[in-house]
């Protein structure tokens, strides 16, 4: 059987096309903001971010840059009408008070319990955590965007994680180029395989145990 | 002016009735700032960085300071530009790896400054209880993790959290838009970030603005950092913004 691998954009759909109505929703930086690019034009979702900014729109048009309005990543964004700003000790209420629905992390390694690794690769790198660890423990529901594998083709979602930890047993929800593998007490579900994709290959490239939901739709 | 209430007056007189917390030049603004003080430095990124202080702070002379500021610095301006000169013994921190940030990395790889890397939302609530006569806090954020090591920690309704102590600074240094004489500022935009939190825990706060209006000028309805927390003010020219490429890595 034949499949392809979901490209960033289309899982960053697939997470978009998650997100209800008046959700208020932290989108970590790196691939999770690829997500703002998808967000169904029907539905009203509030973007957050750390540095102070409610309803957080679009970049601006080229020449319309604003650097007293950035994002997380430091990139200029806009604002949307009804948008509001506010100081850091109020945003970060918002995130460790857990008023944010949904967080979008990208992750090195997720383990079978939730635990969360995405803020240092040890070793020689300078140590840097900025909003990670708030966002980990405080949005209620906190899902990751990552690449399944590894560039040397191991599994991102561990028994155990092997980097130093973001949070312990804050992930609900994975989203992979080539599933959805939700972590629930009763075990990681997978759902959404890509198409032509068998569950019992994503259980061989994954090693931890997996049960099927029976869905097997393509996003 | 000092906790205990020594100095009251000393800027304004007790029968003046003309508190001017506005000084002349940023220069007088930072004259008697010490060496070994500890600075909480405002912005995030390139935003809310008060950069003419920075710059004063730098010709001042001030050594063995430590700075508290999200980042730690970016090519050779504002914290980068002090770190650079030799003057900063420790950074407080949450985020000090930036796309140009090598002039933390060079000393940090040489041994030459100490960080101490906070959880962004700690960072923040740590200076938030300071100004707020907090004693300690306890927090989930960060628990079962490196940056938790060493701390008090404690199950609070089933749930494993890390006692937290206030972050208080001996001067802030903040950048706002506008101000008024009794000290009262508004901010621009995401250029607010840690400015209101770092005003009030500080015993000096130095704020710079872009403009200084009359009493009453500023609706009190939209003030967002009252005076109290304002020991000056400063206005420095308006300068074309610098669309630099200054991104997380």
């Amino acid at each position: 059987m034949s499949y392809a691998k979901l490209t960033r954009e289309q899982i960053a759909a697939r997470i978009a096309n998650d997100i209800p109505e008046g959700a208020y929703v932290n989108l970590g930086i790196g691939m999770p903001t690829l997500v703002g690019n998808h967000l169904p034009k029907d539905r009203e979702i509030f973007l957050h971010s750390e540095n102070g900014i409610l309803g957080m729109g679009p970049a601006p048009a080229p020449g319309r840059e604003d650097m007293d309005l950035i994002n997380a990543g430091k990139e200029p964004v806009t604002l949307l009408t009804g948008g509001a700003y506010f100081h850091h000790t109020d945003s970060f209420a918002m995130m460790r008070g857990r008023h944010l629905d949904i967080a979008v992390l990208g992750a090195f390694q997720v383990s079978v319990s939730g635990d969360l690794a995405n803020w240092h690769t040890g070793g020689d790198a300078i140590p840097a955590v900025g909003g990670a660890m708030d966002l980990a423990v405080g949005a209620k529901n906190v899902w990751v965007m990552m690449e399944h594998l590894t560039k040397s083709g191991e599994s991102k979602i561990v028994e155990r994680c092997t980097y130093p930890l973001t949070g312990v047993g804050v992930v609900k929800r994975v989203y992979t180029d080539l599933a959805v593998i939700d972590i629930t007490p009763r075990g990681l579900i997978a759902s959404r395989l890509v198409t032509g994709f068998a569950f019992d290959e994503l259980q061989r490239l994954t090693g931890v145990p997996l049960s099927p939901s029976g869905a097997r739709a393509a996003a | 002016m000092g906790e205990s209430g020594e100095g009251l007056g000393r800027e304004g007189g007790l029968s003046t009735g003309m508190i001017d917390k506005i000084v002349s030049s940023v220069e007088a603004a930072l004259a008697d700032v010490s060496d070994g003080s500890t600075i909480l430095v405002g912005g995030f990124g390139g935003a809310g960085v008060p950069e003419e202080l920075i710059d004063a702070l730098i010709a001042q002379g001030a050594k063995d300071l430590t700075i508290v500021n999200n980042n730690a610095g970016n090519g050779e301006v504002g914290v980068a530009a002090l770190l650079k000169a030799g003057r900063v013994r420790k950074i407080v921190c949450s985020y000090p790896r930036l796309a140009d940030g090598y002039v933390f990395e060079g000393l940090y790889r040489a041994g030459k400054i100490e960080l101490e890397l906070v959880p962004q939302g700690t960072l923040s609530e740590r200076m938030r209880a300071a100004g707020a006569g907090i004693g300690a806090f306890y927090t989930p954020t960060g628990y079962g993790t490196d940056l938790a090591k060493g701390k008090e920690t404690r199950v609070i309704d089933g749930e494993g959290q890390v006692l937290e102590y206030p972050l208080r600074g001996d001067v802030a240094l903040v950048k706002a838009e506008k101000g008024d004489r009794w000290g009262n500022l508004v901010y621009r935009k995401s250029a607010r970030n840690f400015g209101p939190t770092m005003a009030s825990a500080a015993k000096c706060t130095i704020a710079q603005v872009y403009e200084t209006l009359a009493l009453g000028a500023l609706d009190p309805e939209c003030i967002v950092t009252p005076g109290i927390f304002v020991t000056r003010v400063v206005k420095v020219p308006r300068k074309p913004q610098r669309l630099d490429a200054e991104k997380a890595a």
